[in-house]
């Protein structure tokens, strides 16, 4: 059975996931905890004033492109601007991205057992599985059309067992936007 | 050095205020191939406050034409869109007004 969020009361949803989907969340909701926090822990060079307000020193975007695209330049042509954004947006995005995908650990849940998420809940899942796709999707070279890229790839290409994990996060972030949007 | 904060940000409210309003900033979202459909539409009505209909036609306009202005305002306005967006994984910039 494959798991998929449900509308639950109070504006939250429920789901309940099976034992190899809880095994595979857990392991790439970590990943990416850990892709998040080891980079920003590496910038020794931070001032602890600055990072104590919220203001980075970074002002290039992260070498990694996973990185670079979950925070790119705010402006579309102006690379100084951008500089000087991404010092006072970066580490506060950095911040709650992390807190979202804890959150979402936090809330898997055992294997078969049914989770109830508030509204906030529901949301740190909803920016976790984006952001989860993001990278996943840079990492394997995603474009528009996925089925050509799995396609391209032999039958024991390791990369096969990835893109059946970003299918799936797929999925589940779909039911969740549909389980979330009841406005007009 | 503490004194000296609120003196400066009265004095940038102030002058905020005489500024002509005249929205030069836009916030743009582009086109990317691992964001839902359905997901940037939400994106749009939970930030924006934009009804479904006009959510779904931004979103349509990201997809099939590569990006859309999604709001406008001054820089500063822009600046927290920007930063609303990216927070959501949306792939957007601002820019001055054509």
């Amino acid at each position: 059975m494959v798991a998929s969020f449900r509308r639950a009361r109070k504006g939250g949803v429920s789901v309940t996931f099976g034992v190899d989907e809880s095994r595979v969340l857990r392991h790439v909701l970590g990943e990416m905890v850990e892709l998040l926090g080891t980079d920003a822990a590496d910038s020794a060079d931070e001032d602890p004033l600055a990072v104590a307000v919220g203001i980075g020193t970074s002002t290039k975007a992260p070498a990694d492109p996973a990185l670079a695209r979950l925070f790119p330049d705010g402006y579309s042509d102006d690379p100084d601007a951008s500089a000087d954004f991404r010092r006072y947006t970066e580490t506060g995005l950095r911040s709650t991205k992390l807190e979202a995908l804890q959150s979402a650990l936090a809330t898997v849940g055992e294997p078969g057992q049914r989770v109830t998420l508030t509204p906030e809940q529901a949301e740190a899942w909803l920016r976790a599985l984006n952001d989860t796709r993001l990278v996943l999707g840079e990492r394997l070279g995603i474009t528009d059309e996925i089925e050509e890229v799995i396609a391209s790839l032999g039958e024991d290409d390791p990369r096969l067992a990835l893109f059946w994990v970003y299918d799936r996060l797929t999925y589940l972030q779909e039911t969740l936007v549909q389980a979330l949007w009841s406005g007009p | 050095m503490v004194v000296s904060v609120a003196p400066v940000e009265i004095e940038e409210a102030y002058t905020e205020s005489l500024v002509v309003p005249d929205k030069p900033w836009v916030t743009i979202v582009w086109n990317d191939p691992v964001n839902l459909m359905s997901y940037v539409a939400f994106v749009f009505q939970k930030h924006f406050g934009y009804s479904r209909e006009k959510s779904t036609e931004l979103m349509m306009d990201v997809h099939q034409l590569g990006r859309a202005a999604v709001s406008n305002g001054t820089r500063e306005e822009m600046e927290r869109d920007v930063e609303a967006m990216h927070g959501y994984g949306l792939w957007a910039t601002m820019q001055h007004d054509e």
